[in-house]
């Protein structure tokens, strides 16, 4: 028998019982569902991470730190390679020098940052402020962004984070920061002027041989262009809310909040570097250019070695879901079993019939594979979209929860392509798994003892 | 049957030649059914031979045995075996399925061998819409439709009345005789035997008691 008279066949038999084939392709379509809507909020999540991870921008970065640095040391781990911790060197201009020419490196900089009092309107509000290349113009941090970039990397220009551009208008923070209209923001601060406070460090010595520098408070006149709706500096804890051109703050002399400890046991005026953030050719060379790093002395770290753990977390999770998403779909192919062993009991005199008049085993088998297979597309397609509701029930459920304690919406489901074909898929292949049996048993009867069967 | 030898049952030693008309009788579990259903290839001997043309159905596969079955012969039986789910049309389109008949032709077959049994008229009722003689008349058009050489006929009047057997009866008498189509015809009605049978065998306890022409209709020859 040809595969369409087995499928037509095997339709106008579903049909003949329809209430039980509907009730057995039911419970496919819940097992299925079940997968869907577990399987679709752990992707969702994972993607939401990913894409938050993403947006920071920061995937292309190199976060170079001193080993002989203590509070440095993001990997927790001894490192294996390289000079122990006293041997190292300086992560100083140097320094910053050398990793600058490691191949794939577009660009090193030194990260500056502290934290200090800027007027506006004749009010003082204290903040981190750090630098920003000109690279930076265009990156995904950015986007949404309000104004303009800086017009050169000398401007005297400033580019805020929209909750501090709302602090400087006097709006109370109630709910969380996502929460800030940032156009709504940047219209009364862009183009204002904004003084920034700061302390140079102004090296005494000209020769470098003593450690030896004076400081002096200063004030610099900035020129708001721009406000970010994003976080452009959403790596650590201490986040910097405005941005100067990178080339700018350098030229400041800034005093660092290390400068001091440094004085301690520096050799020379010249000030080393807290960390340098090395700006990589393509998030695909991270890899290598931080061995690279490595082997000059210092450590590292990037957002893709964190997003490696989380990888590795959202797995398990998902394993976990899968788990309990597959149990309900093991209760459903139970169920085909059944109906499809049920059949063949009351079908039997017909399988008698189809037998004397020239089907083979052959047809016989895979018309009860049509059966089965049949249940298992319907069921999948409708558990599917079923799995698609639930999933968004848990959305819209979660959101509102979210809402009412002050957190922001969020997109935790996501149902892609390639796991809507997985779950028909799926539910196709444990289908016809289920009716091998039944499929086998039909195939087997003996046509003379099923004709006299009443 | 042509040259084919049948053993069954128990040491039956049988031949019967294409185009005859051979009426098996006996009275329950006298084995007729049986031997019916070795000549069909529905059962398999425990030993012995059943040959059908230049093949051995006791050697054949189950795969060549449904081949067998869907090409040279056609089965009546006495409860008529329909698939009541299905119409009168595709009740007879279903061997044509088996047999990887092309869709198009298929109609055209089973409404021809409708045709044949006078109810052209009847395609899309179910076997339920209709009276014993008709289904039956429906099930000799299914068994018919692949033109197969041999007709099976298992008591296919065990359910009608006389009247309606008569017509069915007719109807195989007509089958044998314009398409020199072999039947053979398990009965325990001498009298419906004597009628239309060319031969009569008789069966007791799986033995075969006489195999002999039937001398009446001999004489109505």
């Amino acid at each position: 028998m040809k595969l369409y008279d087995s499928v037509e066949l095997a339709a106008r038999n579903l049909r003949e019982s329809v209430l039980r084939n509907a009730l057995t392709t039911l419970g496919i379509s819940v097992g299925v569902a079940s997968l869907v809507a577990m399987l679709s909020l752990g992707i969702g999540l994972q993607q939401l991470f990913s894409q938050r991870l993403h947006s920071s921008g920061l995937f292309d970065r190199v976060m170079v730190t001193s080993r002989r640095d203590l509070r440095g040391g993001f990997n927790r781990e001894p490192e294996q390679n390289g000079p122990a911790p006293a041997d190292s060197p300086d992560l100083d201009e140097a320094a910053r020098q050398n990793i600058d020419k490691i191949p794939g490196v577009v660009e090193a900089y030194p990260d500056l940052r502290f934290i200090t009092e800027l007027r506006f309107d004749d009010k003082a509000h204290l903040t981190m402020v750090s630098g920003m290349t000109l690279s930076q113009k265009g990156s995904d941090a950015l986007s949404g962004m309000q104004g303009s970039f800086f017009s050169s990397a000398e401007a005297h220009e400033v580019i805020v984070q929209k909750s501090f551009a709302a602090e400087l208008l006097g709006k109370a923070q109630t709910r969380g920061p996502d929460d800030v209209n940032v156009a709504e923001v940047a219209k009364p601060v862009l183009g204002r002027q904004i003084i920034m406070r700061y302390a140079e460090r102004e090296s005494s010595s000209a020769d470098g041989g003593s450690a030896s520098y004076s400081v002096v408070s200063r004030e610099l006149p900035l020129t708001i262009v721009g406000v970010t709706d994003l976080d452009p500096d959403n790596l650590g804890g201490a986040q910097a809310r405005v941005f100067l051109p990178q080339n700018l703050l350098e030229s400041l002399h800034a005093m660092q909040a290390y400068d001091f400890r440094d004085s301690t046991r520096a050799t020379t005026a010249q000030p080393a570097y807290s960390r340098v953030i090395a700006r990589v050719n393509g998030a695909g060379k991270v890899d290598s250019v931080e061995q690279a790093i490595k082997k000059l002395g210092f450590n590292t770290f990037s957002i893709l070695d964190a997003s490696k753990g989380l990888q590795t977390v959202f797995r398990i999770v998902d394993s976990f879901l899968l788990v309990f998403g597959s149990l309900a779909l093991t209760v459903a192919c139970i169920g085909i079993i059944n109906t499809l062993v049920m059949a063949i009991l009351e079908r039997r005199r017909e399988i008698g019939i189809m037998k004397a008049i020239g089907a083979s085993d052959g047809d016989l088998r895979n018309l009860f594979f049509a059966e089965a297979g049949a249940m298992g597309l319907l069921g999948g397609i409708f558990g599917t979209l079923l799995g698609w509701l639930i999933g968004r029930a848990i959305n819209i459920g979660t959101n509102i929860y979210f809402r009412s304690i002050g957190i922001p919406a969020e997109k935790i489901l996501a149902v892609p392509w390639w796991l809507v074909a997985a779950a028909i898929g799926i539910a196709l292949v444990v289908s016809l798994v289920s009716g091998l049996y039944p499929a086998s048993r039909a195939a087997k009867l003996d046509p003379v003892q099923a004709l006299r069967y009443e | 049957m042509g040259s084919a030898t049948i053993r069954a049952v128990d040491g039956i030693t049988l031949d019967i030649r294409a185009g005859e008309f051979v009426a098996l009788l006996g009275a329950s579990g006298s084995g007729k059914s049986s031997l019916l259903n070795l000549l069909a290839g529905l059962d398999s001997p425990t030993s012995g031979s059943v040959r059908s043309g230049d093949q051995d159905l006791a050697l054949l596969s189950r795969e060549a045995l449904a081949k067998y079955r869907r090409h040279t012969v056609g089965m009546v039986f006495q409860s008529f075996n329909l698939i009541p789910s299905m119409t009168v049309l595709e009740n007879v389109e279903l061997p044509l399925r088996f047999a990887e008949v092309e869709r198009a032709k298929r109609g055209a077959m089973a409404t021809s061998a409708l045709e044949r049994v006078g109810l052209a008229g009847r395609l899309r009722h179910r076997p339920i819409e209709l009276s014993g003689g008709e289904q039956q008349r429906v099930a000799l058009a299914r068994a018919l439709v692949n033109q197969p050489k041999i007709l099976l006929a298992d008591e296919p009047t065990g359910n009608l009345d006389s009247r309606t057997g008569t017509e069915v009866m007719q109807l195989i008498r007509t089958l044998n005789e314009s398409l020199k189509m072999t039947v053979v015809l398990v009965t325990h009605e001498a009298a419906l035997a004597e009628k239309y049978a060319g031969r009569l065998i008789f069966l007791a306890d799986g033995q075969l008691v006489s195999d002999q022409p039937n001398a009446s209709k001999r004489g109505d020859a």
